[in-house]
């Protein structure tokens, strides 16, 4: 059995293991219908196929490393832990990072994942060069901005279903520490932390956790943490030891631990723990808190989470978001790991790229029948924003949310349909959706 | 650490996952296999991550008359050698040449030369299933009994020598080797775990190690077994 980070919904799968470019284009040439997986962190259903599912996990070998550009080819396996772990201690970063650093560079790319620095940094693949790409002819072929062009911007966030990604190149970012200088400010409600966020778009970093539970004039409090890469003299002597130990959840919880009261006891007790200030942290707490939990994903039972993250268009975000927030704390639903975050412009490149300027929302909803009927109305409030989803977070959208977010989707199926007329590349998210 | 570590069939998963183990230490690391064109990406994914010096080398651990040529043929004689070489199934008389004769062979002229010298450390990856022969692998396991008292005759020769040799039993691991059997989690190992256990077992001085300790304890209880039953268990 199969699943996503959500562990909904599972299959039966075959899953393939490939080693570096031609163990993965003998793979895709040997197989009707398949799709790439790397780490399985996107939650939904992006990375199933009943037919055959092929890891890359063990494509992980470093190819090269420029120390004077920070430029790093790899295999499309290699983890983004990995990645930090070697190059940290010598002054690099990742240019980019999504919640968890147990991704691998190709789910970075197909997913064009963005991290807290996006309204700066822009999105992932913003940071790629090129990467080798096997397509369905059996075929290996390197696409970048300037080199099969239109395969580069479909692949970039397109969800594994252009081709498989074997290798990539791109660029690490200088680092003066492995520490993080954390501003914590807190918000009274969701006009206060829009506009808190706004005014810390010069800030490299920013996030907001978000109380998707409060009501009335509390609605929308957060608590907003930016961030900069510490220097060197910012550091406390002895500076902060990172802690590295990590706890594993061992079994599913039961369904019925998450509920209104249970969640808006810990958003009181969070909100409270993380009063205004500014600390000194090492990087890993800043960007991976859940991280340290490994198989976090089994707090919401055997029957699995959707992860729903959307983004709203600036000008709609403010009465978007409110309208989402009041139907959600309706709901009593939402979970605790609530994100609000401000976005810069859209990726020039990846078509179907998630980011777009505004604002987005992400949360949990444990699985069950009501959860996936106000999934449904969310994608309408959604929809009707002007806003879309992330298909990388999905397991339950339609196809006409997607027409309507996605603008260049017609342009992205055109060219899936020239190198894969057959629809060789696809995934349960692509059957669901139409891709 | 600034080592030399020698890896004798460094193409299995194993035997990789120590080479980076060692080469995160910075020591120089010999990739030897039969086939090292396969081994070209892995050396460069190393010199990558770590930094440091990696070469890969023909070696047939089969050809026994090659054997000191291919040792003198080094550089120099490493600090570390580490023989992964091992095959679970197949003919009888390969699977028997592959997991006893010819490392036997091969790490007793490392031994000699170790022992010349005055220092350095030898490592044999050995099984659990060379502590009692079960009808489901016995030639495998026999070969791997063979190996396992090998090395313990030879640490026993060579501890006054300044020269360590440990055996290491990792019990079931995730690898190309055991890709599609059936393996209970919680005693099954990864080959990072293989790796790290080696490396700590050369630093600590060690001598015999079970990867997971737990196995220690599974293999005493089999070898309790009188034989009067155990020759009735399925195992």
């Amino acid at each position: 059995m199969l699943s996503g980070w959500g562990n909904y919904p599972r299959v039966e799968a075959r899953l393939l293991m490939a080693r570096g470019r031609d163990e993965a284009r003998a793979a895709v040439s040997s197989e009707a219908s398949l799709i790439a997986r790397g780490n399985g962190r996107s939650y939904g259903d992006a990375a199933l196929n009943p037919n055959a599912v092929l890891s890359m996990l063990r494509s992980s070998r470093m190819i090269a490393f420029d120390e004077e550009s920070g430029r790093l080819t790899c295999e499309a396996g290699v983890m983004l832990a990995d990645i930090l772990d070697v190059f940290v201690p010598r002054g690099w970063f990742a240019p980019v990072t999504p919640g968890t650093k147990f991704v691998t560079v190709g789910g970075m790319i197909a997913s064009d994942v963005h991290g807290k620095n996006h309204h700066g940094a822009g999105s992932f693949t913003e940071h790629v060069d090129s990467f080798d790409l096997a397509l369905a002819d059996g075929q290996v072929v390197t696409c970048s901005r300037s080199e099969n062009a239109d395969l580069f911007a479909a692949t970039c966030g397109g969800m594994g279903l252009t081709g498989t990604i074997v290798s990539a190149t791109f660029r690490l970012i200088r680092v003066e520490s492995p520490y993080i200088r954390q501003e914590t400010r807190q918000a009274a409600n969701l006009a206060e932390a829009m506009a808190l966020l706004d005014q810390s778009a010069s800030s490299t970093y920013s996030v907001a956790w978000i109380d998707c539970l409060s009501t009335g004039a509390r609605m929308g409090r957060s608590v907003i943490f930016c961030g900069e890469h510490a220097l060197p003299h910012e550091l406390p002597s002895p500076p902060p030891k990172a802690d590295t130990r990590t706890v594993t959840m061992p079994f599913h919880a039961p369904a019925m631990l998450l509920n209104r009261w249970s969640v808006s006891a810990f958003n009181e007790f969070y909100y409270r723990r993380n009063p205004a200030g500014t600390a000194i942290i090492p990087y890993g707490p800043y960007f991976y808190p859940l991280d340290a939990i490994l198989a976090w994903n089994r707090l919401y039972g055997r029957a699995g989470f959707v992860q729903y993250q959307c983004v709203l268009p600036k000008a709609a975000a403010a009465e978007g978001m409110a309208t989402l927030l009041r139907r959600i704390a309706a709901s009593g639903k939402g979970s605790f790991l609530a994100v609000l975050k401000q976005f810069g412009a859209t990726n020039p490149h990846g078509m179907l790229s998630f980011p777009m300027e505004g604002y987005t929302l992400a949360l949990d909803f444990a699985v069950d029948r009501k959860t996936l009927a106000l999934l449904g109305e969310l994608d309408a409030i959604t929809g009707d924003h002007g806003g879309r989803i992330y298909l990388a977070k999905d397991a339950c959208s339609r196809p006409d949310l997607l027409r309507r977010g996605y603008p260049r989707l017609d342009e992205f199926l055109a060219v899936r349909h020239k190198v894969d007329p057959d629809n060789k590349f696809s995934s349960l998210l692509s059957q669901r959706l139409g891709l | 650490m600034s080592k030399s570590v020698l890896i004798l069939g460094a193409a299995s998963d194993i035997g990789l996952a120590i080479a980076h183990e060692f080469a995160r230490e910075k020591a120089g690391v010999i990739l030897a296999a039969r086939e090292p064109g396969r081994l070209e990406a892995d050396a460069v994914d190393l010199r990558v991550r770590y930094g440091t010096e990696v070469t890969v080398t023909e070696f047939d651990i089969l050809r026994t008359d090659r054997h000191d040529a291919f040792l003198d043929g080094l550089p120099a004689l490493p600090d570390v050698v580490v023989c992964v070489v091992g095959l679970l199934t197949g003919q009888a008389e390969l699977v028997m040449q592959t997991n006893f004769n010819a490392p036997a062979l091969m790490l007793e002229a490392v031994a000699a030369r170790m022992e010349a010298r005055g220092t350095g450390s030898i490592v044999g990856i050995s099984s659990v299933a060379g502590d009692r022969g079960r009808a489901s692998n016995y030639v495998y396991g026999s070969a791997k009994a063979g190996f396992t008292a090998f090395l313990s005759g030879l640490r026993n020769r060579l501890a006054a020598k300044g020269v360590q040799v440990v055996t290491v039993k990792p019990g079931f691991v995730r690898t190309k080797m055991t890709a599609g059997m059936k393996l209970p989690g919680p005693i099954t190992a990864e080959p990072k775990e293989v790796g790290a256990a080696v490396l700590a077992a050369v630093e600590r001085k060690r001598d015999v190690i079970y990867v997971r300790p737990v196995w220690r304890l599974i293999m005493t209880i089999i070898r309790l077994i009188p034989e009067t039953i155990f020759k009735r268990l399925s195992l």
